[in-house]
């Protein structure tokens, strides 16, 4: 493997925030977004006309760093839009850190709105899928419905297991005021859920909100003169497929390879991890990364994630907002998950914060099990 | 199995679509290694060889994954999606018909047919 240790915190987050989630109506996604970005240049000290790079993509733009750049009035020298799903954000967070490294910029912004809860719901982007639209596959639930009926049949797992991580989730979500869905919920809760795609009934589904997220990123030889940086210490990414009939095994993503690669970056593994931060579109995914990232063996997600081991208090801190299951999910979530990341690093994380959490993990996931982006992160302490 | 040739030369995706309205459910074979490939493709997914030729599917698939898509009746009903291991090799996305979609399980054996289904012939299964 290719020794990447030379990009190693060589850039920080030193400015994050949220905007409008849960329910912002009669605002519409490039407002809620803009406002995030103000957000986080505030949270960072910086001004607006300090930022030169921009990164950038949503569900309803088609050109998303240029619409941001002119709306918030600057004149980026470096931007770029890559879209691989909801974990585009994470992928932008090494983009930028290149970027800064290069000297193509000086003060990197990655942002993301939307409004689609008040819009009218959720609403697939995606083109149709050639040789998969015919059969009318309700995508992407579909398709992490066919993965989860795979991992139940290969190992075992029962919606019983699934619902598990539903239940922790909304524990976690519980505790956090930013959380849009907070009543707990018992596993028989989520059994009796309305059926969508078998197994996937309505609890093992992510929310459908609004919400904005920006972060701010300079070079690791500046960070130190801000308040809280945190330091994006490894970062890898990886996909082998667009539609879920191509994924080579439905029980294993491309999570395997990105995060090898992104733990080798940064020097740490999975036991380092104070708290783990994983794209949970739908309850399948947590354990299939909780397996893939190298927290446990593979076909034992089933048991790591029962019996409140992690739910607060449990024996990992896993999507400790409460996740896109409990907390927020507007289309494209992946910056919310490296939110909470860097805020659990800061120490200001909106609903439990764990302490000295000082090493962060934030796992990405786009399009069907897709695209895989591991990212860690860490304080100064842990450079 | 029985080799033929491409039936014109327009691409892939229209060639099997016209292989499907004359009845036949058709996907493609290197000529060189021997591995099947589908979805058609104008190469070699990986390797960019052209010498891909169309053969007749064996017609024999499994169950590799299952869901039942929920649908209200007066939409018209819940319905089965599954991931099929076409005897081949290569994997596919369709539909398990003649069996109550909650009835189709991982591991079946499974037969090709092709029917029509929104407006245009596809392939299904039905169990062997």
């Amino acid at each position: 493997m290719t020794d990447l240790s030379h990009l190693r915190a060589k850039a920080a987050c030193v400015g994050i925030a949220t905007h409008g989630t849960g329910e912002a109506p009669g605002w519409n996604s490039t407002e809620l977004m803009g406002m995030a970005v103000l957000k986080a240049l505030d949270d960072a000290g910086l001004k607006l006309n300090q930022v030169d790079g921009i990164w950038a993509a949503t569900a309803v733009h088609s050109m998303a760093a240029m619409s941001l750049a002119e709306y918030l009035g600057i004149h980026p020298k470096f931007s770029s839009g890559s879209n691989i799903g909801g974990s585009s954000f994470l992928a932008h967070a090494l983009d930028a850190a290149l970027a800064l490294e290069a000297g193509l910029v000086d003060v990197a912004v990655i942002a993301y709105g939307s409004n689609q809860r008040t819009a009218g719901g959720f609403r697939s982007v995606s083109e149709p899928m050639p040789f998969e639209a015919q059969y009318q596959p309700r995508n992407p639930i579909t398709a992490y419905a066919l993965a989860a009926s795979r991992y139940m049949h290969e190992f075992g797992a029962t919606r019983e297991h699934l619902a598990e991580v539903a239940v922790a989730a909304r524990a976690w979500a519980s505790h956090n005021p930013e959380a849009f869905t907070r009543d707990p919920i018992a596993v028989d809760d989520v059994l009796a859920s309305r059926p969508i795609s078998d197994p996937l009934g309505k609890l093992d589904c992510c929310l459908v909100t609004d919400g904005a997220a920006a972060a701010v990123m300079v070079r690791a030889d500046r960070a130190k003169d801000f308040a809280k940086p945190v330091y994006l210490l490894g970062a890898a990414m990886a996909h082998d497929h667009r539609m879920i009939s191509q994924m080579p095994t439905l029980t294993t993503t491309c999570a395997v390879d990105s995060g090898r690669r992104a733990f080798a970056m940064a020097g740490y593994g999975p036991k380092d991890m104070k708290t783990v931060q994983l794209y949970d579109a739908f309850t399948i995914n947590t354990i299939l990364f909780l397996e893939d990232l190298g927290f446990c063996a593979k076909g034992e997600g089933k048991d790591f994630v029962s019996g409140g081991r992690i739910a607060p208090g449990g024996e990992l801190a896993v999507n400790t907002s409460g996740g896109g299951l409990s907390c927020v999910h507007p289309g494209m979530y992946g910056l919310f998950v490296m939110a909470e990341a860097i805020r659990q690093a800061r120490g200001d994380a909106p609903g439990i914060q764990i302490e000295g959490a000082d090493l962060c993990l934030a796992h990405g996931n786009g399009g069907v099990l897709s695209s895989e982006v591991t990212t860690v992160w860490g304080t100064e302490q842990t450079l | 199995m029985s080799v033929t040739e491409s039936v014109t030369d327009q691409g892939p995706e229209a060639a099997f679509a016209a292989y499907l309205a004359q009845g036949k459910f058709m996907i493609q074979r290197s000529a060189s290694t021997g591995a099947h490939v589908f979805y058609p493709r104008p190469f070699v997914p990986g390797t960019g060889e052209t010498n891909l030729e169309w053969v007749e599917a064996s017609g024999d698939g499994t169950v590799y994954a299952t869901t039942v898509n929920r649908r209200s009746p007066d939409k018209g009903g819940s319905f089965n999606v599954a991931l099929i291991d076409l005897a081949e090799g290569p994997r596919m996305m369709s539909r398990v018909v003649g069996v109550a979609p909650e009835e189709v399980k991982i591991g079946m054996k499974v037969r090709a047919k092709i029917e029509h289904l929104n407006g245009a012939p596809a392939v299904v299964w039905e169990l062997a």
